[in-house]
């Protein structure tokens, strides 16, 4: 036993001497920035049930740096973008963002994704006064400035979404039954919650949930067949919007489809359905989106030669749009955080409302609102392409305020895609 | 043997409690000399102690194998989590009833189990506990209103005690009631095998007929030993949740279970400081590969990320059972013998004094 107690006292002396040394690597007083870098990191699914319709969101992101890198990067640095594989599961990015504020010591943690997984890391990354920018994830929480003064979001707020697409419904099909089918989590909720303050407290004849561990969805389409919905609204993600489409068309049920832009992605629809039933079951898809998007946009041609020439030609997608304008809006807000970028003036930057980001409706920031877009454009696929409809782009607020058409321009792009102070 | 005789591995309970509190004062120390990181990856270290303790007393001393144990860890954070945010007060009470209630959550589940399991073994006892695992993302979205569905349950954010702030980190605070916690459990777990109930399990994983015929009640014993291993594992899953300030099912997968019993097995099946060691290296392992893919090319990285650990883990597996079967914790004690007496032929034959409460070939 003395000699067990000895190799006890060995085991402690050497783990503590090991923690010593690494204990003295003191960090920088601005942590991620120096001369001539600017490192950020993320929390994306890169394994698991979540990656297939989100893995390339942070290789678009990456590319879009590399490209910026290339062309002299921002106010003199390059931007490293550390990707930090969580598969969707909030105690994995537990660990992995502490890695990434602590080991790394990232300047800024830049759309996380994911509101479960993100939700267990926004305390943390607030406590330690660590920017917490553009999460990708459309939930309400991340627009709380008083309790959450370092998170920004990014997507369009569920309830926006869902109010503007129930206006549009409401305005196409007035006298069509209504139903939606939702994830039992925030973003069902949420976007239930947005479609009830447009449609009325009755204005549902069916309201389905599905959770994603299940994946099964016939009995929700059958109960909204037999409730006679018309007009179905989607809070789902890519994979189940696929799902709930096919096991519509498998029993024969023929309903209108109007989808959340989180699981609205044409090109990623395609790639669960098939090329070949893929345009016949998506004709007339309606879903929303905030991005550049037309096949004929400034923005979408320029991400599209990026993608070619640094994301080695992956197929282009509404996910690759996302990740590059993730990476532009954060170029932007460190061009404008000045010559030694802080922690303290990236978060002015943000607040003061000189970001434009490249969306079709103005960015939200300021002191008072961590919103990006307030607002939402509406997409139909026709002949195998989705598109926006020519002047239907609403805005509202995440309360009860009205939506109203929004009648201004997109922004446009300027340069070659890289934002100057 | 005689009745004054001490089994391997047991010894006085004063004794216990003095190494229990030193190794606690020792760890509660090493908190201050490590960075933030290193105390959460401690934290997670001695979360997840909890479980592999429970488990390795329950397969080393019962011989009862529970694939398992995720769930029972998963049924501790839920009852952490929703008494912790239906308490209206805060602070230290609320952590410790919340706890209590976690480990009250864990032990009725752990009793029912362990009905069913004390009548199961081998494979059919595996299969049962499997399923429980299996079972759980389903549980948690048939009852969502209460268990949010995958999404899991949060609970609110709570920084360090007013009065240690100036002195300690949030992590560094984390680590240190992780460790008070788990050294508790662990004294529990120690106590509860070197006491009257540890001879109990011994004698009936060893010949239950035997054990019936000398007046033990096998089946209470079984039952008895599953439960006080679930509320282990129970108060692990508190643990954690308290660290990640939130807990869903899809933290404790079948591929964390498994990896519980990997833990187990590679520092050496009924040995605590084996469990502790394997719980080390199930924290350790996933972060170093991380490290030492971070280097490669995106591609490349993205294709190994999440996928080499488990790669590694069957290898290390492996190569554990190959090189040590009696695990790391066995390995160590084979290499303290043998050093001082080199001389000595054949050091395998001695009679061992050893605590891997495995079967030996007479006991056979």
């Amino acid at each position: 036993m003395s000699q067990r107690s000895r190799s006890v006292a060995l085991i402690a002396t050497t783990a503590l001497a090991a923690a010593g040394l690494a204990a003295c690597s003191t960090p920088e007083p601005s942590p991620g920035v120096t001369e001539d870098t600017v490192t950020v990191g993320t929390h994306t699914p890169l394994t698991g049930p979540a990656a297939a319709g989100y893995s390339s969101i942070s290789a678009a992101t990456k590319a879009y740096f590399d490209y910026v890198n290339d062309n002299g990067g921002i106010n003199g640095r390059n931007i490293e973008y550390i990707v930090k594989d969580d598969g969707y599961n909030p105690a994995t990015t537990s660990t992995v963002v502490r890695e990434l504020v602590q080991e790394d010591e990232v300047f800024a943690v830049i759309n996380g994704l994911g509101t479960p997984t993100h939700s267990a890391v926004v305390d943390y990354l607030n406590e330690n006064d660590v920017p917490d920018l553009f999460v990708a994830s459309g939930s309400p929480k991340w627009d709380q400035p008083d309790t959450f003064p370092n998170t920004f979001a990014y997507n369009a707020n569920y309830i926006v979404e869902a109010k503007a697409l129930a206006t549009y419904a409401q305005e196409t099909w007035p006298d069509k039954t209504f139903c939606v089918l939702g994830q039992d989590d925030d973003f069902g909720t949420d976007f239930t919650t947005g479609l009830v303050q447009v449609l009325g407290a009755d204005g549902l004849a069916s309201t389905q949930t599905y959770s994603v561990s299940v994946q099964d969805v016939v009995a929700q389409v059958g109960a909204m067949q037999a409730a006679g919905c018309e007009v179905n609204f989607l809070a789902t993600v890519n994979g189940f919007t696929a799902l709930a489409l096919g096991t519509a068309a498998k029993m024969k049920y023929g309903a209108q489809w109007v989808s959340s832009s989180s699981g609205g992605d044409y090109p990623t629809l395609v790639g669960y359905l098939g090329e070949d039933v893929a345009p016949l079951l998506l004709q007339g898809f309606v879903s929303s989106n905030y991005l550049p998007f037309s096949p004929d946009d400034a923005w979408v041609a320029l991400f599209q030669e990026i993608n070619d020439e640094y994301n080695d030609g992956a197929p282009f997608s509404g996910n690759k749009i996302y990740g590059m304008s993730v990476g532009y809006l954060f170029a932007q807000a460190l061009a404008k955080a000045g010559d030694d970028p802080t922690r303290e003036s990236l978060l002015d930057a943000l607040e003061v409302g000189a970001l434009t980001g490249n969306g079709i409706v103005p960015l939200g920031f300021s002191t008072d609102s961590h919103a990006a877009f307030e607002g939402v454009g509406i997409t139909v696929v026709d002949e195998g392409v989705q598109d926006y409809v020519d002047g239907e782009i609403y805005t509202t607020d995440a309360g009860n305020g009205p939506v109203e058409p929004y009648t201004g321009e997109a922004v446009a792009l300027e340069g070659d895609g890289i934002p100057t102070a | 043997m005689t009745g004054r005789q001490r089994l391997p591995g047991q010894r006085p309970l004063l004794r216990t409690l003095l190494v229990a509190a030193g190794w606690t004062v020792v760890a509660l120390g090493g908190t201050f000399a490590l960075d933030p990181f290193r105390n959460y990856q401690l934290a997670l270290v001695a979360a997840y102690l909890c479980a592999t303790a429970g488990l390795t007393v329950l397969v080393g001393a019962t011989g009862q194998l529970s694939l398992g144990h995720a769930a029972l860890m998963a049924v501790g954070g839920y009852g952490f989590a929703l008494t912790r945010n239906a308490l209206p007060f805060d602070g230290l009470p609320a952590f410790v009833v919340a706890l209590l209630a976690g480990a009250l959550a864990s032990a009725v589940v752990g009793l029912l189990l362990g009905l069913a399991a004390a009548r199961l073994s081998g494979p059919y006892l595996a299969g049962l506990t499997l399923a429980v695992v299996i079972a759980l993302p389903a549980v948690a979205s048939t009852w969502s209103t209460v268990l949010h569905g995958d999404q899991g349950v949060h609970i609110a954010f709570e920084g360090v005690p007013d009065a240690l702030r100036r002195v300690v980190a949030l992590e560094q605070w984390q680590a240190m009631v992780a460790v008070v916690v788990t050294s508790a459990v662990v004294t529990g777990l120690t106590v509860l095998r070197g006491g009257r109930f540890g001879l109990r399990m011994l004698a009936v994983r060893d010949d239950e007929v035997a054990a019936r015929l000398s007046g033990i009640p096998a089946g209470r014993v079984k039952v008895l030993a599953f439960t006080a291993s679930s509320v282990a594992a129970g108060v692990g899953g508190a643990v954690l949740c308290f660290v990640a300030q939130t807990v869903s099912p899809g933290a404790y997968t079948v591929g964390f279970s498994l990896l519980l019993v990997v833990a187990v097995v590679v520092g050496g099946l009924g040995s605590i400081l084996g469990a502790a060691l394997g719980s080390v290296v199930i924290v350790l392992l996933p972060w170093l590969i991380g490290r030492l893919t971070a280097n490669l090319p995106a591609d490349a990285a993205q294709r190994l990320d999440g996928n080499l650990a488990v790669l590694v883990f069957g290898l290390l597996l492996i190569t554990v059972m190959a090189v040590a079967p009696h695990g790391l914790h066995g390995a160590l004690v084979a290499r303290r013998r043998r050093r001082p007496s080199p001389d000595v032929p054949r050091p395998t034959a001695e009679p061992a004094p050893r605590k891997v409460l495995v079967p030996t070939e007479e006991q056979r």
